[in-house]
């Protein structure tokens, strides 16, 4: 009876303690996304708020039900939204995999470091993360624009005699993608790599392997959960990124983001706004169920080892 | 280090340069007379006169400081009660959901989360009439919301990691759970939810999209305020104003870190 008595209060805490956040993350992450949903199937229409909604009253009681497929019709038959979606596409993947290229080799190097470098280590990779996004981000603008710091370094070498246009173009877009997403893949892979079990690596090394070899046929295998994970950490944002693209990027640089930007506000179309937010966030669910499984996997690993 | 791993300890170095040599750039500048940014005119520090004197952007600074202190207490609260949930609770109703939903915000682009809630409450203000109008409170509404499922994160892995012999054996001798959680575990995940705090603080202080989305006319944060300024072009106090930011970074990652190397060198290795 004793042991009742307290488990009661017990229970009814958990139940507590799960319902606040859940509520609070139902209202409002969940359930926006039903509203977006709702007005991406509305007309847009010069309102306060800009659209019509689909339940129009025309009598009393009498009500009539409008849905508009159009914005998804047009997200079909225009081109420029097929060629923003896989602008998008593409920035996404390139950056990711440039990001792995250097990011792995970063994450090693500290996981492999002597205990004391470690900490200090970390520390550097995850500062400028801490120092507003926006303004580094600007930062690369000053370094790439025409009398810039590039061109200014190449034309005093003597290397170029014309600076070179570098921003408002793909270039400075990938520079700055992969410069402000690094640090997100970094992070996780480096916990992968020191959550490792080493005995296969000893192993490996006792029976003869070389380092090259011990890598390539132990760690890399072994870290792949970690490496999907991060990637997909900076593949997902960078699909949606408006911000990159907007400073960096030139006119010719077609990303959903920032189309979303603008039909939201200069365009004022809330609908079509919306339907790309919908299409976008239906294309990301793939991502997100594979970044989920592998970082699941990544843990288990390191809770067998 | 360099001779056991030549390679990955040269991409380091160059990978670490690349990240820092813009936030340098910006620094240097910020000194410079000149106001074409890039090019040297000589030594001054007029810009963070200027900047002092820049009532706007003052005031636009006081209220991200404003919404970034209260969102961080919110998002500690909530999110630690997320990650109890998910670590201590998971056999109760909801704890899948609430996983996901808990990690979902994290990669979901901000656009979205932005546009989707400004959507929210434009529907609500019309159905239930509250939030009325939008501004600080719709903007620290949104940022808690994000905010909380990275202190969910934080909190969680502490939890994970933590001991818990010292809290079964409090309640063993019959302490109630109430008094284990206040006297034993708050204090054991004491330091993921002075972590949490400053990255809620400063997401929110940093966040440009989501607060562009859901903020009315009366509110404009700090980074709403440097992106109208930074799409007319560099300006040299944008640059005194970073260099402001980092030193104050850097100083509060150089406190955390000495403390945390110091906790290091104190715990007895396993």
């Amino acid at each position: 009876m004793k042991q009742l008595h307290r488990l009661l209060p017990r229970i009814a805490s958990g139940n507590l303690i799960t319902a606040i956040p859940w509520f609070w993350l139902a209202l409002f992450f969940l359930m926006p996304f039903l509203f977006v949903l709702k007005i991406s199937l509305s007309e847009a229409a010069l309102a306060q708020p800009p659209f019509l909604d689909w339940i129009q009253e025309i009598e009393d009681g009498l009500v009539t039900i409008q849905l508009n497929f159009g914005n998804y019709l047009l997200l079909i038959e225009d081109d420029l939204y097929l060629a923003a979606f896989w602008g998008s596409f593409e920035i996404a993947v390139i950056s990711t995999l440039l990001c792995i290229l250097l990011g792995y080799p970063m994450a090693y190097a500290i996981a492999r470091a002597p205990q004391h470098w470690r900490l200090p280590l970390l520390m550097l990779v995850i500062l400028p993360f801490w120092t507003s996004f926006l303004l580094r981000v600007y930062a690369w603008i000053g370094i790439l624009k025409n009398n810039g710091l590039v061109n200014q370094l190449l034309l005093t070498l003597g290397i170029i005699d014309q600076p070179l246009t570098l921003l408002h173009t793909p270039v400075a877009v990938y520079i700055g993608v992969v410069y402000s997403y690094l640090p997100f893949f970094v992070l996780p892979l480096y916990a992968t790599l020191t959550r490792l079990d080493t005995t296969l690596l000893q192993a490996a090394a006792d029976l003869g392997a070389r380092p090259w070899k011990q890598f390539l046929t132990i760690t890399l295998p072994q870290s792949l959960p970690g490496v999907i994970a991060g990637g997909m950490l900076v593949f997902i944002p960078v699909m949606g990124e408006f911000v990159i693209p907007d400073l960096l990027g030139g006119p010719d640089t077609l990303m959903i983001g920032k189309l979303m930007w603008t039909e939201f506000f200069s365009n004022k179309d809330w609908p079509m706004a919306s339907a790309l937010a919908t299409v976008l966030l239906l294309v990301l669910i793939l991502p997100f169920v594979l970044m989920r499984h592998y970082e699941q996997k990544a843990s288990r690993q390191a809770q067998e080892s | 280090m360099f001779k056991r791993h030549p390679f990955a300890t040269t991409v380091l170095l160059l990978g670490l340069a690349f990240l820092y040599l813009p936030m340098i750039s910006l620094v240097v500048y910020s000194f410079n007379e000149s106001r074409l940014v890039t090019v040297w005119g000589g030594f001054s520090s007029k810009w963070y006169s200027a900047l002092l004197d820049n009532k706007p952007l003052l005031s636009a600074a006081w209220l991200s400081i404003k919404i970034g202190a209260i969102n961080a207490c919110l998002a500690v609260l909530l999110g630690t009660l997320a990650a109890l949930a998910l670590v201590r609770f998971s056999d109760r109703r909801g704890h899948k959901s609430l996983a996901i939903m808990s990690a979902a915000p994290l990669v979901i682009p901000e656009i979205i989360i932005g546009l989707s809630l400004l959507l929210l409450f434009v529907s609500m203000e019309r159905l239930i009439g509250w939030p009325a109008g939008r501004g600080q409170l719709t903007i620290l509404l949104a940022h808690v919301t994000f905010s909380m499922a990275y202190v969910s994160v934080i909190v969680q892995s502490r939890l994970n990691h933590m001991d818990r012999s010292l809290e079964e054996a409090a309640l063993d001798l019959g302490a109630r759970p109430v008094t284990v959680f206040f006297t034993i575990t708050l204090p054991m995940i004491a330091p993921a939810l002075a972590a949490g705090w400053l990255l809620a603080f400063t997401l929110s202080m940093d966040d440009l999209v989501v607060a562009s989305f859901v903020s009315g006319p009366g509110a404009t944060t700090l980074p709403m305020m440097i992106y109208s300024s930074v799409r007319l072009g560099v300006s040299p106090q944008i640059n005194a104003l970073a260099s402001i930011i980092i030193l104050l970074v850097a100083l509060a990652v150089l406190i955390t870190g000495l403390l945390l190397y110091r906790r290091q060198r104190q715990l007895p290795h396993p």
